[in-house]
């Protein structure tokens, strides 16, 4: 039987400084965060008892044990048990009296301290115990800045998942999105749980199609701020950027290669759009497709060999393979009236995209092995997957009441969130990489 | 106010905006009418049906001027700036072919006149290949007119894909309308 349980909850609300100052385009700061709702769950989730840390610095509202409970709730895989019955708060692993946390059915506890060091720097204890056998399974120890305590929380929740559940982490990473209000566009980054939005750019045309440096130090997106699709390279780190692509006609659909040193983009110049490779610092540019369809959304294989991408050349849009140093296209995809959109595992071994079938457009997910394929969503007007790092999730944008939202789904389909924004209206999302 | 009396205010300005612009006959309004698919025998060129809104303001007036330019010039089919194309096609369908012909003829005459085909998508599947679909769209209005002479320095293709696409569409009749080439004249 499927456990079912909702969950929603306002999440904090972050003021962040001004990171990044564009000459002509405004950097403003977003206060919003992302609201989560869940649905759905693993049939088999693991019973966790997660112990308010042991806080001596007043000064910081964040409660670590929060956001890691907030975390492990959302990946369907954990149940999260009410600790307040338990007299007891033990701080280290040591102190645990197991007999009292069996009661509540734990299968597992987990403590932590957090203290102060001199120079203004923390030091975040934690530690993670089998119930059932009695044993400690992880300690770690992290030396800190104040400002890291949140991350410090996920990169906990990592290693508890990680554990527990033999995926790996997922929670310590960042998501980009385009957030539209009124007549102007935001591309934002948040982490992975909504949390801290900021501003990367904004415009009063449209920005889509933000794209991760596999790092994660940088974006790449379309703007079309001088009235036509221009493909700019932007740091996270510093907020310069650098015209990537600015030829006659359209500039869009910008992937990294694997190693960060190349994008495949795509140039219309004045006919079809076709597929290209640049260098990261906008040179050697080189055609990869010569067609007389449309070549469009480039997804770059893991192992840096092929560049899978969307093409009407066979009468309406299919997914089709090319080597990135050009050749032969394969077709790829055979169900499905359109697919559309395709983005790689991790693994590389399956490959997400939209599928059109009737009117309906939805989320699916196709390995590549076997060929097999299975719808993950049933949105309507579902678009922009992308996976999280490990894989386990898939990220999306949707639709409802009219305005864009973010959704989410395990990549067995088991458990899906929602993730809006009151009054936004959000789009293009695309799931970045692990923080260090 | 009642209904009457608006009603008789609607008509008496809709006569002046009749007499201002010389007695034509044909509608002034230039927005085209809302183009169906499955009915090619609508043409660009037929007189265009007012929109559902009560368009009879003093718009007449503002359109009526003489301004002698044929490319404004509401009874002029230059004035006529958009074509329309069926879902996931870039075909320029029969019934805007007397448009494209008429703009092509205006820029093989006019040799230093230049035109944006500004190409557009529906807001149905993703953005990226809703961005080729209305380059391939401008495109292929840019062949059209190529072929009736038109110059390729005069035109420049862009497309919008779905950005400028009224959104949240609920029916075929309101997609169709993002579906469009626009042509835009330098300058304007």
């Amino acid at each position: 039987m499927q456990t079912q349980f909702q969950y929603m909850k306002k999440l904090f609300k972050l003021f962040q400084p001004v990171l990044f100052l564009i000459a002509t385009l405004t950097t403003t700061v977003a206060h919003a965060a992302l609201e989560i709702e869940i649905s759905g769950g693993s049939a088999q989730q693991i019973p966790i008892a997660i112990v308010p840390f042991g806080q001596a610095v007043t000064a910081n509202q964040d409660k670590i044990a929060d956001i890691i409970a907030a975390d492990l709730r959302r990946s369907g895989l954990f149940r999260v048990l009410e600790t307040s019955g338990v007299a007891s708060r033990p701080t280290e692993v040591s102190q645990v009296k197991y007999a009292e946390w069996a009661v509540l059915q734990a299968q597992a506890i987990t403590v932590g301290n957090v203290t102060a060091l001199p120079g203004n720097r923390l030091k975040v204890t934690f530690g993670l115990a089998d119930v059932l056998k009695q044993t400690q399974l992880v300690t770690m120890e992290y030396n800190i800045a104040p400002n890291q305590l949140r991350l410090t929380a996920h990169k906990i929740a990592d290693v508890i998942y990680q554990k527990l559940t033999g995926e790996g982490p997922i929670f310590a990473s960042r998501i980009a999105y385009i957030n539209k209000t009124k007549n102007r566009y935001a591309l934002q980054v948040a982490d992975a749980d909504g949390v801290n939005a900021q501003t990367v750019v904004s415009s009063s045309e449209p920005i889509i199609s933000p794209a991760w440096s596999p790092d994660g130090t940088r974006i790449a997106y379309v703007s079309f701020e001088k009235k036509k699709p221009i493909i700019f390279v932007q740091s996270l780190t510093t907020g310069q950027r650098l015209t990537l692509a600015n030829f006659k006609g359209n500039n869009s659909a910008p992937t990294w290669s694997p190693d960060g040193k190349k994008l495949a983009i795509v140039l219309s110049h004045s006919a079809n759009s076709q597929l290209y490779t640049i260098n990261a610092d906008g040179t050697g540019l080189k055609q990869v497709t010569k067609s007389s369809a449309i070549d469009t959304e480039p997804s770059w294989s893991p192992d840096g060999k092929w560049i899978y991408f969307t093409s009407d050349r066979g009468g309406n849009p299919q997914i089709y393979k090319v080597s990135a140093f050009g050749g032969e296209a394969q077709r790829v995809t055979f169900q499905g009236d359109h697919n559309l959109s395709s983005h790689f595992s991790p693994d590389g071994k399956s490959l997400v995209m939209v599928r059109k079938d009737g009117a309906r457009y939805s989320i699916a997910l196709q390995d590549l092995a076997s060929g097999q394929s299975q719808l993950l969503s049933d949105g309507g007007q579902d678009e922009s997957p992308s996976f999280a790092p490990n894989g386990r999730v898939i990220l999306y944008a949707t639709r409802t009441g009219g305005r864009g939202a973010l959704a989410a789904v395990s990549s067995d389909g088991r458990v899906k969130q929602r993730l809006s924004e009151s009054g936004g209206d959000i789009r293009e999302p695309s799931w970045g990489p692990l923080l260090n | 106010m009642n209904k009457t009396m608006l009603n008789k205010k609607l008509l008496s300005s809709l006569l002046l905006a009749m007499v201002l612009s010389a007695c034509k006959s044909t509608p002034m309004v230039d927005k085209p009418a809302a183009v169906d698919d499955k009915s090619p025998n609508i043409t660009a060129t037929a007189p265009a049906v007012p929109v559902a809104d009560s368009g009879a303001d003093t718009a007449g007036v503002k359109d009526g001027s003489v301004s002698g330019n044929p490319l404004t010039d509401p009874n002029n089919i230059l004035s006529k700036r958009t074509v329309y194309f069926d879902f996931d096609k870039d075909t320029v369908r029969e019934e805007f072919r007397p448009l494209v012909e008429a703009h092509a003829k205006y820029l093989a005459e006019h040799g230093s006149a230049k035109v944006i085909l500004q190409g557009n998508a529906d807001e149905r599947g993703t953005r990226e290949y809703n961005l080729s679909l209305g380059q391939r769209r401008s495109v292929s209005v840019k062949k059209s007119l190529n072929l009736l002479s038109a110059q390729d320095k005069q035109i420049e293709t862009v497309s919008y894909g779905e950005e400028k696409a009224t959104a949240n569409c609920k029916d075929e009749a309101c997609h169709q309308l993002n579906r469009r080439v626009d042509i835009v004249y330098e300058g304007e």
